[in-house]
């Protein structure tokens, strides 16, 4: 009788902890839907472009958002604009040097003023942010959208959840030193970047 | 040859700024590519993919429009025939 209810109690335990478990999401989106979209506004030009190819994990607990770590990578050279000089000067050696610095990174350290209503989380996140080799800790408003069990939805056949992250911030181009000598006039300082972006957790 | 060159001219300018309104006047840099929005109904998330399509700018025009005035220039160096 006592082994009985001990080994209930250890398997309604078991139960709590695997439920209670953060989630790994994985950001490789098999439907290339993800994209971090950049704008720079000049008073004499303005260029907008995106990036597609993100990938990264987020260890996101329902029960805990504010838990939330992870990291986000962007492969610079999918960084895209319409005009291919343009894009060809982006990736070169004086902006992003795409060649020597192959990744873009967002590594989430800390979460706060975090409010939680259903399913949706928002939180100002601060981490630091790579580009060009240049690692700054920045702070951004961002949004996560926990969809329960929505896996098999976008993938057939497959069980799981899915995790949405949106996030607007900005920074400036010369703290990275992305060719700081640039003028300002056609090659805005400030780059404005939106990340929209959902990862899997399958079960 | 003058007057050729001159036609040319206007055959060329003509051409630049009507293909440059015909696909939209875009007055920023020339495109190659276009953007495509996508909704994706589960997540809510916009996919963002880029088709090739040749959308010409005002370095388009710009560039037309300065060969044009180089061939009508160009046509002042021939005399005209006598009659």
């Amino acid at each position: 009788m006592k082994t009985t209810a001990l080994s209930l109690f250890a398997l309604t335990a078991l139960s709590v902890a695997a439920s209670a478990a953060p989630l790994t999401f994985d950001f490789k989106d098999p439907k290339g839907v993800n994209n971090a979209v950049f704008k720079l506004d000049a008073p004499l030009e303005a260029i907008n472009g995106s990036a597609n190819g993100v990938s990264g994990t987020v260890t996101f607990d329902p029960a805990d958002p504010g838990a939330t770590k992870g990291k986000i990578v962007v492969d610079a050279a999918s960084l895209h604009v319409p005009n291919p000089v343009m894009k060809e000067h982006m990736h070169g050696d004086q902006w992003l040097d795409v060649a020597k610095h192959k990744e873009i990174t967002f590594e989430a350290k800390s979460f706060s003023n975090v409010k939680t209503t259903g399913d949706n989380t928002t939180a100002e996140v601060t981490g630091t942010l790579t580009i060009r080799g240049v690692a700054k800790e920045v702070n951004a408003p961002v949004k996560l959208s926990y969809l329960k069990g929505k896996l098999g939805l976008r993938v057939p056949n497959q069980k799981g959840d899915l995790l949405v992250i949106r996030a607007s911030f900005a920074v400036k181009r010369s703290d990275f030193g992305i060719n700081p000598k640039a003028p300002e006039d056609k090659v805005a300082d400030t780059i404005d970047l939106t990340l929209s972006i959902a990862g899997a957790a399958p079960r | 040859m003058k007057k050729s060159l001159r036609l040319l001219a206007l055959v060329v300018a003509l051409a630049a700024a009507g293909t440059w309104f015909a696909t939209g006047a875009n007055r920023g840099w020339t495109k190659t590519s276009v953007e495509k929005k996508t909704l994706d109904e589960v997540t809510g998330l916009e996919a963002i993919t880029y088709e090739k399509q040749f959308v010409p700018g005002l370095d388009f025009l710009g560039v037309a429009l300065l060969g044009a005035g180089a061939l009508a220039g160009f046509s002042f160096l021939f005399r005209n025939q006598p009659n």
